[in-house]
């Protein structure tokens, strides 16, 4: 590791005016992704700004119209554990999914959603895009995008639990600097603002070296994921893990449904691990809406979820994993046998 | 005149032959009652008398191992030592232009830089003509240590490598191993050996390649079944979770090196001559090694570095590998790619193999043995070729038997595509390949060894019930499930070892052995032996193993360790029971002959006996030193060599995603007489869960374009966890027909069996054979989606 | 599906952003500072360089000098001779660096030091005497050994939870640690038998 200087601030304005400081920056969570990155000198921050002494960052609140609060900083295994967070299985699938319980007990849920791409070629030192995406065309893409990868970027998004949380439309929470343009809050009302967002758009695929996988701008960070009352959905995970360790998925797909009569109404379908962002499927749910669920028309929005799939020289075997993932999480939030594992 | 010299030169041969054969029989007779007497003075009690060899002891070691209090190399920390870290070369082919230290040397924390891959090819003025070896100066793989930075701290090293600036000429890059038709496109390919036998023999007049192929040809016309194939092993890593690497200091003007090996008797000699020294003045310690799988035999060129560094310093040196270059330089195990077209007689049994196969141990021409294929099995009939490509990867190291676990898994497939082609039970397929013991049908084992086993592991498994002809089982959703068998077998024969034995006058038992415990249960297996001979419990015995300063012991490969240390330790054990026989029988007035050494006394006949520590009280002031020395090779009763060995898979198969899992796995191997029935299982079970990792989960996976290693870290490198083993059925098959044989190491034979076992009962349950291990879901997919068999 | 919405959530309180003040935990224990420079960035201090570090570890209160980069596992290894926990990833996949910290149990090779302060550090040394090391050796749960003491620690933070735990409880809740050897199957065995009394139970 580079030398860095550290800092802990116990509070979200102070760890703003930290952000503020000159020189590259990093904010530390769990550290289970930045600590690795930053020991390989992928990352060579001159700051690092641990945020888990910040108390507000640290809780699960239930807010007044049954939406629900959390701190950025809360620990998987917190997230797991808690029963408000019990009525939306989707979440708890995937945090599951990670089933290390070092990688859970250690890790946050801010740290999870922002964690870093997982692509060989950027862990290998060949910057975010993988020399402007042609070490992914000449090489080995076995992992890597078949949706979103007709820029440069090609790796995929590689948060577990981002899915499930588009897919319950959670908001975020983001403080920043004032030039940023969120409203006004903080010490004196000038300092910082604060902007809620859905949180897909957090994500973005990244069209040159330079720029990160997320929105989030210099001196901003998220502090809190709120989940708004969707105790009338039903949600699921499926991830397709070829073993039982914290391996990453090779595709995964999260639903959340509202199924009145035994027809879905409404609903959301978002696939991971197959674009540089959590992938919305709007086909998917186009095809579900209006129908029961069962095998076929599970079968048939996963079909939907993937014509548009746009495999790489190595990986239109995901195409299949995605279909499949989407096909699964359908049946499973609906309280149906997957047919597999 | 031309025919009487002729019938001289027959005669005179007549006569040398004869007179050979009579030696020959003669040295068979001296040896044979040579192996009596010696079975007479050392050989194994019986089964049902042992007091130890047998029986479960818990390992002697286990606990400081699971307190953390096992003090391995990386565990080492010497006063006001260095921390050094390599700078890995990042490109798999390059020559290094210039390298420029300056920067990292100024460094805080840094104290010393030593450059070991200089640019220019350093040509000795005297001989210009002579361009140096090519090694010296042309990087062949990715992670080659070109410079070695010692620091204060970890951190601090790590900076100065990356401060280290090198400009490279880049070289062009192969590593499409599994691609014959590339390789020899490229020029990168070496032949890797080949034979061709058949029944009936070339008369003298015939062309003998010719005849060979017209023989072939004419066996596979009258063949009943004919099956072509293509399957193959992707080249490993050992991924030892202790990392290459020493601390080391120099006392005294003499190197102590403290080295994670698999060999400490041997690599004092490395160390010596890396740094033109003699080997007295090396010391190797190992107390614990974290993992070596057939790697660390060797100080490798980074601890002769870091000697070197602790010598310029006059500090102790700590260099172990980063994880990546332990991926990229711990060593790795070669790939093997096969085409195989056999034929068979109506009943299954194979009348005619010829096979082509190639693959790569890196950027030293080498791959799997021709000698090993077919695998056990050993048709009347075959052509074999083996061809060697050089990639631009690190040179292979020994994996747990080498040879086979390829071998296996390129070729007992081709036999289970023979029992799918014919839609027969892969079991009767096996078995009417292995032949009788008179005319067999296999190498290794004896036929009735593997047959026994088979029998012993398919009820074990419940073979019968649960068989369904290839493809044709019930699907439970996407997800069908199969059997799969495989078998192996393996030398391990007794390696050299020397040990000195002391008993103390107190009754206190101490030995020493420059052996080392791979994690086998070393140690607890010499307690046991010397427990046995002096009818005391394992902790009255003190091991002492893990130094090059004891007496010699070989290095611990080809699972020759358990085999050498029975051989010294019964054998000191037994001389110095002898010794201490005379001194109780003396005083006792009994005869030496008739005394007993059980249950922590030495008893004779009419109930007479002495307590041990009063036996050792006759021994005088000066403990009771004795040492005793096996050769290897040398016949023994105590030891032996060949074992057999079946194992059987039973997978579920996710036809829609690809994903294989493990069900139940049911190992049944021989090892001739079972010291320690615990430690021995527990090899069985890693070896199994190591062949779990090579058919399901790992490989090395090399960047076509730059040759670079993409998945040199734990994280990428995917091996499977604890949820992924599926429940694992062991049997020690030892009928007293094996078990009379004596010990027979166990270290590797398991290890052989899984790739093939599990890509047999994929193919069971699909079907469809997915050819090239590991089987990983893209694989399975692709394999179903030729066959449209997909969901 | 309305998914404009970025209006503050109603009951989210903005108390939160103010909440906690600024001189707790982390800067009051750290002791001394050798040649550390430490800046004020409105109320929390800046710190590099080596710091004097006061960790409690398995139950002692010690000292130890550390950098802001140096991790934890460094400190355990190189200043306290508690070598149990061993560096294999450097990335938080092997679980060989396996402590609990305040009882939960997480990688050492990825936990900064300066982070720990006023934490409770508990290693695989202070297991000693623990059920869960006894039926390791009871059941052969290790070979070479080198991960056994990752292991050991999961597999006690793993029963802390779940001290009822039944094999499929710990066929799916032990995978946060790689062992080569392939120890897999007895560390089953073993953590069974902890359930079920112990070694000696
Ligand atoms: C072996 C291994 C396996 C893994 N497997 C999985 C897996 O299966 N699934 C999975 O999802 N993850 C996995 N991870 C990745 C990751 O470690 C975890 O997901 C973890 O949850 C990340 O959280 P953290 O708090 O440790 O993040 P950190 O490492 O602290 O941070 C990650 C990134 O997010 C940034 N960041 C963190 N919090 C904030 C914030 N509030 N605002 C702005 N930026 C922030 C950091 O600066 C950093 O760039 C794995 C990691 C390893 C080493
Ligand atoms: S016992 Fe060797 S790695 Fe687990």
């Amino acid at each position: 590791m580079k030398s860095f200087a550290y800092a802990s601030p116990t509070t979200e304005g102070e760890a703003l005016s930290l952000l503020a400081e000159p020189g590259e920056i990093e904010i530390l969570a769990g550290g289970t992704d930045l600590v690795g990155l930053m020991k390989k000198m992928i990352i060579t921050p001159d700051l690092v700004v641990n945020i888990l002494d910040i108390p507000s960052l640290k809780t699960i609140e239930q807010l007044d119209n049954g939406a629900i609060a959390i701190g950025a900083a809360v620990t998987l295994d917190e997230v797991l554990a808690h029963p408000y967070l019990d009525p939306y299985p989707a979440i708890g699938q995937a945090i599951e999914g990670i089933s290390s319980m070092q990688l859970q007990c250690q890790g946050t849920i801010g740290g999870e959603v922002l964690q870093r791409p997982q692509c060989w070629y950027f862990r290998g030192g060949r910057g975010l895009l993988a020399a402007g995406g042609s070490a992914v065309e000449d090489g080995d893409s076995r992992y890597h995008a078949i949706f979103g990868n007709d820029g440069a970027a090609k790796f995929v998004s590689a948060s577990r639990i981002a899915p499930a949380l588009i897919a319950l439309n959670a908001t975020a929470r983001v403080i920043g600097p004032v030039a940023t343009g969120g409203s006004p809050v903080g010490l004196n009302g000038e300092d910082a603002s604060e902007r809620f967002f859905p949180i897909e758009q957090l994500f973005r695929i990244p069209r040159h070296e330079g720029e990160r996988e997320s929105v989030l701008a210099r001196g901003e960070f998220l502090t809190h994921i709120i989940l708004p009352d969707r105790r009338n959905f039903a949600s699921a995970t499926y991830e397709v893990r070829q073993g039982a360790g914290p391996d990453f998925p090779l595709a995964a797909a999260a639903a959340s449904l509202r199924i009145e009569g035994g027809i879905v109404r409404e609903g959301e379908i978002v696939l991971g691990q197959v674009a540089p962002t959590p992938w919305i499927s709007r086909a998917a749910v186009a095809a579900l809406i209006g129908q029961p669920v069962n095998e076929q028309t599970a079968e048939a929005a996963g079909l939907a979820a993937v014509t548009a799939a746009r495999p790489l020289s190595h990986n239109a075997y995901k195409v299949q994993l995605a279909k499949t993932a989407v096909k699964r999480a359908i049946l499973r939030a609906a309280g149906q046998e997957t047919g597999g594992f | 005149m031309v025919n009487q010299q002729a019938e001289k030169k027959k005669a005179d041969t007549k006569a040398q032959d004869e007179a050979k054969a009579a030696a020959a029989k003669a040295k068979a007779e001296a040896d044979a009652n040579k192996l009596a007497e010696e079975k007479a003075k050392y050989g194994w009690p019986a089964k049902e008398k042992s007091s130890l060899v047998g029986k479960r002891v818990a390992r002697l070691d286990g606990l400081p191992k699971s307190t953390g209090t096992a003090k391995y190399t990386y565990d080492i920390n010497l006063k006001n030592q260095l921390i050094a870290k390599g700078l890995g070369c990042p490109h798999a082919h390059c020559k290094i232009k210039s390298i420029d230290t300056t920067a990292a040397a100024k460094l805080p924390g840094v104290v010393f830089i030593e450059v070991l891959k200089p640019a220019d090819p350093p040509i000795d003025p005297k001989k210009p003509d002579e361009v140096p070896p090519k090694k010296d100066w042309e990087i062949e793989w990715q992670g080659e240590i070109l410079a070695v930075v010692a620091a204060e701290s970890e951190a601090a090293a790590a900076e100065g490598v990356a401060a280290i600036k090198v400009e490279y000429e880049k070289l062009p890059v192969f590593v499409q191993e599994d691609n014959l038709a590339a390789a020899k496109a490229a020029g990168r390919t070496f032949p890797g050996g080949n034979k061709t036998q058949t029944e009936k023999i070339a008369g003298d007049d015939d062309d003998v390649d010719e005849f060979s192929a017209k023989e072939l040809a004419r066996l596979f016309k009258e063949a009943a079944h004919v099956v072509e194939g293509y399957y193959g092993v992707d080249p490993i890593t050992h991924c030892c979770l202790e990392p290459h690497g020493s601390t080391v200091e120099w006392v005294d003007g003499k190197l102590v090196a403290h080295l994670s090996t698999q060999n400490v008797s041997g690599t004092d000699e490395g160390f010596a001559a890396g740094l033109q020294i003699t080997s007295d003045d090396v010391t190797v310690h190992c107390d614990y090694i974290g993992g070596g799988f057939g790697s660390k035999f060797a100080p490798d060129y980074w601890a002769i570095s870091a000697a070197r560094i602790s010598k310029a310093t006059g500090r102790p040196v700590k260099f172990m590998l980063d994880r990546d270059q332990e991926f990229k330089l711990g060593g790795n195990r070669p790939s093997g790619y096969l085409k195989v077209k056999l034929g068979a007689d109506k009943d299954g049994v194979v009348t005619v193999w010829d096979s082509e196969h190639w693959g790569s141990g890196g950027a030293t021409p080498s791959g799997v043995s021709q000698g090993v294929v077919p695998y056990v099995f050993a048709p009347k009939n075959f052509r074999r070729v083996a061809t060697n490509i050089k990639n631009n990867a690190a040179p292979n190291r020994a994996w747990r038997a080498p040879n086979h676990p390829q071998a296996c898994a390129m070729t007992q497939t081709a036999y289970d595509d023979l029992a799918a082609k014919m839609g027969a039970d892969s079991y009767d397929i096996f078995l009417k390949n292995l032949g009788t013991d008179e005319k067999p049908l296999v190498a290794g084992a004896k036929p009735s060894v593997y047959a026994g086993e088979m029998e012993v592991g398919a009820k074990l498994m419940d073979w019968k019930a649960k068989w369904h002809p290839h493809g044709k089982g019930p699907a439970k959703g996407s997800v069908v499930e199969g059997l799969g068998m495989a078998i192996h077998t393996w030398g391990g024969n007794a390696n050299s070892s020397t040990i000195l034995l002391k008993v103390y006058p107190d009754g206190g038992v101490e030995t020493f052995c420059g052996t080392q415990d791979l994690g086998t249960g070393t140690r607890t297996s010499c307690a046991m032996v010397l427990g046995e001979t002096f009818g005391l419990p394992i902790e009255a015995i003190k091991i002492n193993i893990g130094s090059s300063k004891y007496p010699a012991s070989g290095p611990s490969g080809g699972s020759t360790t358990i085999g050498s240390v029975c051989e010294s330790h019964r054998r000191a054990g037994v001389d110095a029971l002898l010794k201490i026989a005379d001194l109780v029988a003396a005083k006792l007035g009994v005869e030496a002959a008739t005394l007993k050494a059980v249950g922590g006394k030495i008893v004779g006949t009419g109930g007479k006996s002495v307590s041990w520590k009063e036996a050792c009280s006759l021994i005088g002031m000066k403990p009771l030193e004795v040492m005793a020395d096996y050769k290897s090779g040398t016949p023994s009763p105590l030891s032996n060599r060949t074992v057999g060995g079946v194992q059987m898979a039973h997978v579920a198969v996710d036809r829609e995603t690809g994903i294989v899992r493990m069900k139940k796995f049911v190992a049944v191997q021989d090892m001739g007489l079972v010291v320690s029935p615990t430690q021995a299982e527990s090899q069985i079970y890693g070896s199994v869960i190591m062949g779990i990792a090579y058919a399901l989960f790992e490989s090395r996976i090399q960047d076509p374009a730059s040759g670079a290693v993409l998945n040199a870290e734990m994280k990428d490198y995917r091996l499977p966890r604890l949820g992924d083993i599926g429940e694992i059925v062991i049997n020690l098959y030892e009928p007293e027909s094996e078990r009379s044989r004596g010990v027979i190491g166990l270290g590797e034979p398991p290890v052989i069996s899984p790739g093939g076992a599990i890509s047999n009962a994929v193919a069971n349950a699909l079907g469809v054979r997915v050819p090239v291990l590991p089987l990983t879901p893209d694989r399975v997919l692709a394999a179903l989606a030729k066959s449209k068999k997909v969901g | 599906m309305d998914r404009t919405h970025h209006r503050p959530p109603s009951g989210f309180s903005r108390r939160d952003f103010l909440r906690g003040s600024g001189a707790v935990a982390a800067a009051g224990a750290i002791v001394s500072q050798t040649q550390a420079i430490a800046q004020e960035a409105k109320g929390t201090r800046i710190l590099s360089g080596e710091q004097t570090l006061a960790l409690s570890v398995n139950g002692k209160d010690v000292k130890v000098k550390a950098e802001p980069r140096t991790t934890l596992l460094e400190v355990l290894r190189y200043q306290l001779d508690l070598t149990g926990a061993k560096p294999v990833s450097g990335d938080a996949s092997s679980g060989a660096s396996t402590v609990m910290i305040d009882g939960k149990p997480v990688s050492a090779s990825v936990e900064l030091a300066v982070r720990c302060v006023g934490k409770k550090i508990e290693t695989v040394e202070s297991l000693a005497k623990d059920a869960v090391p006894a039926a390791f050796v009871a059941c052969d749960a290790q070979q070479c050994g080198f991960c056994t003491p990752g292991f050991v620690v999961a597999t006690r933070a793993f029963l802390n939870k779940n001290p009822k735990a039944t094999e499929e409880e710990v066929r799916k809740g032990l995978n946060g640690n790689i062992c080569r050897c392939g120890t897999y199957a007895n560390v089953i065995h073993a953590a069974l038998m902890v359930v079920k009394g112990g070694a000696n139970g």
